[in-house]
């Protein structure tokens, strides 16, 4: 009976060995240890046995049991094994094949560099806010001490709805509004769109953006203007770019300067795109807000004084991404926006 | 402003090189554009005398000429030049010069005669077509006066010069001048003005023999009126140095007179003029407003029909010259005029431009008086043109002035503190330095005590308050010099509307659902509204008219963004872009009244459209959905709408929020996308975003996640094809109660075993318990209760 145990057990490791499946694996455990298994008819047997033999015989099936056990698990875990690196080998893909994309939108890239602004502002204190683009003459030009025979004013100059109403030429009509509604200290930025009298070219067109910033406090001078340009110029384009404060004239603020910055191109280096100046010119405008506009205003211009300055947005944007032409920001092709 | 350095340095001390002045100037307020360096456009022109011209043997239209060039041997030059003589003074081009263009001389042969160099016109010496004298246009520059043969021409002729192209702001016309930029130059480097001399040494004669009387009658629009009489006047042209002054300062010689008035002109910010006092009826000027149908035929030769308001020169009965803009032909100067009579006015600003533009001719002069000018230079500067016109023995002055001068011109005096002046500046300029560069500027400038105190000179009428003044020193001392500061306030970040908060928001989930953001013009054309079939009584067509537009397609404020979506969508599909989805956000305009009396109301819109391959009506209410859910916006309704003639009537939804309708969406009609060029179905949205403003919930609360399992159900039902699935749905909640969680329809079938006139709609229910697991017989009796209440009110059957 030992003899045919120990056939069962040279039988039943060879056929374990030449499974080369877990289902065939599986079969063969029922063949050899199942119920009606070969090892358990064998045992069925062992009641003929003289009743010393019966332990040994009995120690000896326990190990055949056992050694095909074993044998099974392990050569489970090896046809595991062997059947994940098949399918892993199956499913090996050209991982250089470009993926199926979900499409993202895009920003305008005006629009996200007015965005950019605003935040770049609001981390720096200012208010964000915005006005109507329809306004009137009083907010647009008389309360910003435009001369009453500004040129500015010109119907060849500005877009009119009546003698009192008009599409704003700049967005500093905010200004004011805020100067009306909110008591100093006052930090705001405002963007938005702006119109002009111009017919469209490389470089101009009837609407366009401006993004501006108004301080009012107690103690604001020209100095802090000087810095808060310098801090947002260094934020907005690196701190190797520089500013210069050049005099100039705007019929609201008192002095009046224009900030040239070095040329983005060749960060001041001097290049074709700056005449070899080393600098993009005006950038900004900016200066102290002029007393009659705070009195205008209702703020007493003796305690408090304050700066605004302000830029072209469309003009940012254009030098920012390299933009040559003014009407690709307004002509909506899917090919230009899906640039940026 | 043109500024040649060798000019401007008659006028102050100055050294430097005209690098180190533009930059300085442009540093202290005038900033310097350019720079035009004469003595770089050409080497090797000498100046040469023709001592003979004879015929070339072998060509008809070539002379051969000897030129003396101060050397041993005189040159021999050959030359096709009709306009010289022997004994002529002319630029002579040697052997190595370089001209313009980097054009280089060589010895050569022409027709077989040896030639040395090449005789020279005024463009080969750098100048450009728009000032060259028209009689020196064609030929070789015939030098008067007298010059060292040999000698440079750039020496010769003052060339070696550098002009500085200054851009002037509006305030400060009195820098649109030599005298201007002086003061500015002298105040920039600390150094002095030299005015120079304007009385003339010889007079005769009385001016009143010449003209009686100058009567102002619009003493609104002129200030000043000053004329002075020049007799014996021989018109020729002017000197060579003065003409090329001119040149250099952009302006074209014509005569001694004309030429005269140019130069003081740009000496003096003052524009002159000149009249033939024998044409000036009734010895008498009259400056007053054009009379109905009055006409004036200008310098130019046009005749030309004056404006009611316009401001003209008048003698005793008729218009002789358009204020400030243009001469008439009535009153020229010829060559046969001996007596001349020099204006010297001062014309209201906004008349002259608005008289200029509506012409179309901006001149020097306008362009000066536009600005307004100072009222005193009128005086010098008349006096200045007598005293140039009596050295260039044009002419004999005559003793006397007409000063027509109602209103005499008296400084005003402005203070500035001195503590003032740091506060705003944020930096301490010492005293001294604060008077000096006011004292350079022409202020009359004194210390008293805590205050300066400044006489404002006529030349500076921009100057009326403190703070002007502050600007003076500050822009002297450098705004570069002054060292920047933190601002101090409190430390905090600058705040967001909600309603910006919102449309950011907005923006954001439809980037992310795929749509791209575009941006178009605030007005429009209304033809768009006839495009987007919006009928003529829609309050849509309550429109916002721009008084001046550019043009019908933008002469009106949109009250729809839809029109531009689709004229961008169409743009894009004509340049081949298959399929596209975008957005805009934008303000849309709402007249209180028509006419338009006050401001109008602008509020926010969002429209959104698809068109490809892809985009059917349910992908696209898909975005839609979850934009609204994305900004937390809930128990949105879409109703049917069939009778918006933009869109498509069967596929058109009005988005109802609490029963309040915030936009439509839907296919845009067939006809609609015609009228844009378009041919493939497009979807389309317009959202009121402002609405969500107050209907959009902005509080979120929470719900505890359920214990027990949800039990699905499905539902098949036969029902009528209009029916909406909707309302079934709507129901199936309502009558299932709190144990209907959710319902989904998931299959639409019409077709074969589904009658003619229904279809067959499958739902799956979800039914839940927040406390129990829900038994097969709870579910079975609600779900039976649904079915009831379906076949009474819808006329439902199950399937």
């Amino acid at each position: 009976m030992k003899e045919q145990l120990m056939e069962i057990q040279k039988n039943g490791l060879q056929s374990i060995e030449a499974s080369d499946d877990l289902k065939s694996l599986d079969a063969i455990r029922v063949q050899f240890l199942g119920k009606k298994g070969e090892l358990t008819q064998v045992l069925r047997q062992m009641g003929k046995l003289p009743k010393e033999e019966r332990p040994i015989i009995g120690e000896v099936a326990n190990q055949v049991r056992e050694a095909l056990t074993q044998a099974i698990e392990e050569r489970k875990v090896n046809l595991k094994q062997l059947a994940l690196e098949k399918q892993l080998l199956e499913e090996q893909v050209d991982v250089t094949i470009d993926g199926v994309q979900k499409k993202v939108g895009h920003h305008h890239p005006l629009m996200q560099v007015k965005e950019e602004l605003e935040a770049l502002f609001s981390r720096m204190g200012y208010d964000v806010v915005e006005g109507p683009e329809i306004e009137t003459v009083h907010n647009n030009f008389d309360a910003l001490n435009a001369p009453e025979s500004h040129p500015s004013r010109d119907m060849s100059d500005t877009f009119y709805i009546n003698p009192e109403l008009l599409l704003r030429t700049q967005t500093s009509p905010v200004q004011i509004r805020a100067m009306k509604n909110m008591e100093p200290p006052i930090r705001m930025v405002t963007a938005g769109r702006t119109f002009r009298f111009d017919d469209v070219d490389d470089t101009h067109s009837p609407m366009f953006h401006q993004m501006e910033c108004l301080v009012v406090g107690e103690g604001v001078t020209m100095a802090n203007l000087i810095d808060s340009i310098e801090t947002f110029v260094h934020e907005l384009f690196g701190n190797d770019i520089e500013t210069r404060f050049r005099p100039h004239h705007f019929p609201f603020t008192e002095p009046s300067a224009e900030v040239d910055v070095s040329c983005l191109k060749c960060r001041g280096e001097g290049c074709e795109a700056c005449h070899y100046t080393g600098w993009s010119m005006e950038l900004l405008g900016c200066g102290m807000v002029h007393p009659k506009v705070l009195e205008n205003c209702g703020i007493d211009s003796e305690k408090y004084t304050g700066f605004a300055f302000g830029m072209g947005v469309d003009r940012v944007t254009m030098v920012k991404y390299g933009i040559p032409n003014i009407r690709l920001l307004f002509e909506n092709d899917m090919r230009f926006i899906e640039q940026f | 402003m043109l500024v040649s350095i060798e000019w401007l340095s008659e006028y102050v001390e100055i050294e430097q090189s005209s690098k180190i002045i533009s930059d300085r100037l442009t540093m202290s307020g005038s900033h310097a554009d350019s720079i035009e360096k004469y003595g770089n456009k050409c080497t090797g022109i000498v100046v040469g005398k023709i001592l003979s011209i004879e015929a070339h043997p072998d060509a008809d239209k070539l002379v051969v000429t000897k030129v003396d060039v101060g050397r041993e041997e005189p040159l021999q030059i050959v030359t096709g030049a009709k306009n010289i003589a022997e004994g002529d003074v002319i630029p002579l081009a040697t052997v190595g010069a370089v001209l313009p263009g980097n054009f280089k001389i060589k010895k050569g042969k022409l027709r077989g005669q040896v030639s040395e160099g090449m005789m020279c016109s005024l463009e080969e010496m750098g100048f450009g077509d728009s000032v060259i004298p028209k009689e020196a246009k064609e030929g070789i520059f015939i030098m008067d006066g007298t010059y060292t043969l040999g000698e440079d021409i750039r020496v010769a002729l003052k060339l070696n010069d550098d002009v500085i192209d200054f851009e002037i702001t509006n305030n400060r016309p009195d820098c649109l001048s030599m005298i201007g930029m002086a003061r500015e130059t002298a105040a920039t480097f600390s150094t002095s003005i030299l005015v120079p001399v304007a009385e003339s040494k010889q007079c005769d004669g009385d001016i009143h023999e010449y003209l009686k009387d100058v009567t102002i009658e619009a003493t609104d629009l002129c200030k000043r009126y000053m004329a002075r009489v020049v007799k014996e006047v021989k018109i020729e042209p002017s000197p060579i140095w003065m003409q090329i002054r001119l040149m250099k300062a952009g302006v074209r010689p014509i005569n001694n007179v004309v030429d005269v008035t140019n130069y003081v002109m740009l000496e003096t910010g003052q524009p002159l003029h000149a009249f033939d006092v024998e044409k000036v009826g009734g010895k008498e000027i009259r400056v007053r407003r054009a009379r109905k149908d009055e006409t004036l035929m200008t310098l130019d030769g046009v005749e030309r029909k004056l404006e009611e308001n316009a401001l003209v020169i008048a003698d005793q009965t008729k218009p002789i010259a358009l204020a400030g803009i243009m001469g008439g032909g009535n009153s020229e100067i010829s060559e046969t005029t001996t007596t001349i009579l020099i204006e010297s006015a001062n014309f209201d600003g906004k008349t002259v431009r608005l008289g200029a533009k509506a012409l179309g001719m901006r001149t020097e002069a306008s362009n000066r008086f536009e600005k307004d000018l100072d009222v005193e230079m009128a005086s010098y500067a008349c006096h200045r043109a007598c005293f140039l016109l009596e050295e260039l023995k044009a002419g004999v002055v005559v003793n006397g002035v007409v000063d027509a001068y109602p209103v005499a011109y008296q400084a005003g005096t402005v203070s500035m503190r001195l503590n003032r002046a740091a506060a705003l500046l944020g930096v301490s300029i010492p005293l001294v330095e604060q008077l000096d560069s006011l004292e350079r500027l022409g202020f009359d400038a004194t210390c008293k005590g805590d205050h300066i105190e400044v006489q404002v000179p006529s030349h500076r009428g921009d100057i009326k308050i403190e703070a002007d003044v502050i600007e003076e020193v500050g822009r002297i001392y450098g705004f570069h010099n002054i060292e920047s500061a933190p601002l101090r306030m409190e430390v905090r970040e600058g705040r967001y509307s909600k309603a910006r908060i919102r449309e950011d928001h907005a923006k954001e989930i439809m980037r992310g659902l795929g749509y791209n953001e575009i941006m178009t013009y605030s007005f429009i054309s209304e033809k768009i509204y006839d495009q987007l079939r919006i009928p003529k009584s829609s309050p849509k067509r309550q429109l916002i008219r721009l008084l001046n537009p550019l043009g019908e397609d933008f002469s009106i404020m949109r009250t729809t963004l839809l029109g531009n979506m689709m004229k961008v969508v169409s743009r894009n599909m004509n340049h081949g872009v298959k399929e596209m989805a975008a957005f805009e956000l934008g303000n849309v305009f709402i007249p209180k009244s028509i006419p338009v009396t006050e401001l109008p109301t602008e509020k926010m819109l969002m429209v959104i459209a698809e068109v490809g391959e892809k985009a059917d009506f349910f992908s696209f209410k898909g975005s839609v959905e979850s934009l609204l859910a994305g900004l937390n916006v809930s128990k949105v309704e879409y109703e049917p709408e069939t009778a918006d003639p933009s869109f498509h009537p069967g596929q058109c939804a009005r988005i109802l929020i609490d029963g309040q309708e915030v936009g439509r969406m839907g296919q845009i009609h067939p006809i609609v996308a015609e009228n844009f060029d378009l041919d493939q179905a497009v979807f389309a949205a317009e959202l009121d975003l402002q609405a969500f403003h107050t209907l959009a919930v902005d509080k979120k609360t929470y719900q505890p996640l359920p214990k027990y399992p949800a039990i699905t159900r499905d539902l098949a039902l036969l029902v009528p094809v209009a029916l909406p699935s909707k309302s079934l749905e709507k129901a199936m909640k309502e009558s299932g109660g709190k144990l209907v969680e959710a319902t989904k329809l998931f299959d639409v079938y019409m077709g074969a075993q589904v009658p003619e006139g229904w279809k067959s709609l499958a739902y799956s229910i979800s039914y839940r318990a927040t406390d129990r697991t829900l038994t097969d017989d709870e579910i079975g009796k609600v779900q039976n209760k649904i079915l009831q209440r379906l076949e009474k009110d819808f006329e439902a059957k199950l399937r």
